[in-house]
């Protein structure tokens, strides 16, 4: 295993959206979700953390040290009932303390290393944290949400055999620019889950390359654009991530018409970095 | 011992913001405000040390109250301790929560562009050896809040909703509330020495001030 990481990160990523659904709302019958007040679109931080742990399971599969806690879709029992690496703790009649149960857990499990998770085990609300935190996402501008009706040539019941067909909606949005921001404490990935470098490089990664392998009916066109990482020189940080976010400008350049493509907006990257601060363009 | 430390302040801001009502907290509801324990761990989350407590002195409101609602899947249950430590021992038990199965959907209100400011001031606890000066732990932490520093980013009851932060040096923003609030009985704090015994105070706001000492004072409940 790699160094646990040693600097505070903060990121922006900017990903989009064509004829799909990035993140349907339950409460509003799987229409895009949007902020009520302003129009604009959002994503909620678990739907990319979602991503994110979909993409390190598919990449690293049963690669020791990377399994994910929270899955989605089938267990595959040969996957949960393999045998552990102790990895200098023997199996013993000795009752295991808390802590080690803890640290057996962030060993094994990429997504706690990386978010955390709600352990029974700890006396503080059972919560480990873990260094990695996402916001929502909103988008660049209003988003207009449009319901498709389709039709299918086959019905379900056979009641419904003379009527030939059945109709369904699809909910999408024409074209959206989202902004994800993050932040990585480097104190939490050391007194805590031991996120290692190459954890965080896995973590760009899946960023990256998360919306390549999520393509579905309802996704549509969806993937990064831009992916800007801020690294501190130490693990407390030089300077406020506000002042960092805001050295990322977004400009809609389609004037009076509603963007329709990542062509319609501009991204400015202000180079003056305060102190102790390196941008990294990953993308 | 007990030494009073100086105070610190600092202005909060964000998007979102969820200080969850301990009676509903299944669908998730916040108060209308920042609660004392929440303004603590903002605190702590910039800077804390064993040897210091951090005290809420005054929590100002500058942003009107406003809500909104989100609905999520969330998953159900938490890690049993139990197959860990089976599985520690190279027992044959499943460990990972299978999202599909464990799935609840579940709707928070949320606050929504919140803004306060925070009046606090540390005292020194039982655990401060010989080398801990309450000058030396206020420059440490006005040093960070200066540079924008913190151990881990400080959130709003929720790690979803991040807090934005700035050390006020000269006058505190004016509040757009006026006159006199009830905000019932919230949230003070939980007490760690005493079994993790939730406290609870009665709050009200004053020209969008709340001055928790003195609400405190007005008796606690548990």
């Amino acid at each position: 295993m790699s160094e646990i990481i040693q600097n505070r990160y903060e990121f922006v990523l900017l990903f989009d959206i064509e004829n799909g659904n990035p993140n349907g709302d339950p409460d509003m019958g799987n229409m895009p979700r949007v902020d009520p007040q302003t129009g604009y679109g959002i994503v909620t931080d678990v739907c990319l953390k979602r991503k994110i742990r979909d993409y390190v399971e598919m990449v690293k599969g049963d690669e020791q040290g990377y399994e994910i806690y929270v899955k989605s879709g089938a267990v595959l029992n040969n996957q949960h009932k393999k045998a552990y690496d102790h990895l200098g703790i023997e199996p013993s009649k000795n009752k295991p303390k808390d802590m080690e149960l803890t640290k057996f857990m962030c060993r094994n499990f990429f997504d706690i290393r990386a978010f955390g998770a709600v352990m029974t085990t700890e006396v503080n609300c059972g919560q480990v944290r873990g260094p990695v935190q996402i916001n929502f996402s909103r988008s660049m501008d209003p988003i207009f949400q449009q319901e498709v009706t389709v039709t299918r040539c086959a019905v379900a019941n056979e009641k419904d055999a003379e009527k030939g067909q059945t109709m369904g909606k699809k909910q999408i949005v024409p074209y959206a620019l989202y902004r994800a921001e993050g932040y990585i404490s480097a104190n939490l990935a050391q007194k805590t889950t031991g996120f290692t470098e190459d954890d965080l490089d896995l973590l760009w990664d899946s960023l990256v390359n998360m919306f390549e392998h999520d393509h579905s009916a309802s996704r549509g066109k969806m993937s990064a654009r831009k992916l800007i990482v801020f690294k501190h020189n130490s693990a407390l940080g030089c300077c406020q991530s506000h002042i960092l976010f805001d050295k990322i400008n977004v400009e809609r350049l389609s004037g009076d018409l509603p963007p329709r493509s990542f062509g319609d907006y501009t991204v400015t990257i202000a180079k003056d970095m305060p102190d102790g601060v390196e941008m990294i363009e990953k993308l | 011992m007990i030494v009073i430390g100086y105070g610190v302040r600092l202005k909060v801001w964000g998007d979102y913001a969820c200080f969850t009502r301990p009676e509903m907290k299944v669908e998730r509801v916040s108060y209308d405000v920042m609660t004392p324990s929440a303004a603590r761990g903002i605190l702590e989350a910039i800077y804390w040390k064993p040897a210091i407590c951090w005290k809420i002195d005054r929590i100002h409101v500058l942003n009107p109250i406003r809500f909104d609602n989100i609905r999520r899947n969330e998953v159900l249950g938490k890690i049993s301790a139990g197959n860990v430590k089976s599985a520690l021992k190279g027992g044959d038990v499943s460990l990972c929560q299978d999202a599909t199965e464990d799935r609840v959907q579940r709707a928070s209100l949320v606050l929504r562009d919140v803004c306060y400011c925070i009046e606090a001031h540390f005292d020194l606890t039982e655990k401060a050896g010989p080398e801990d000066t309450v000058e030396k732990h206020y420059n440490i932490a006005l040093r960070r809040l200066r540079k924008g520093q913190c151990f881990h980013h400080p959130y709003f009851g929720c790690r979803e909703f991040p807090v934005q932060f700035e050390c006020i040096e000269g006058e505190i923003p004016a509040s757009c509330h006026r006159g006199n609030q009830d905000l019932g009985i919230m949230l003070y704090d939980i007490d760690f020495a005493d079994d993790m015994k939730a406290v609870f105070f009665r709050a009200s706001m004053v020209d969008g001030v709340i001055d928790v000492q003195t609400c405190r004072d007005g008796g606690v409940f548990s």
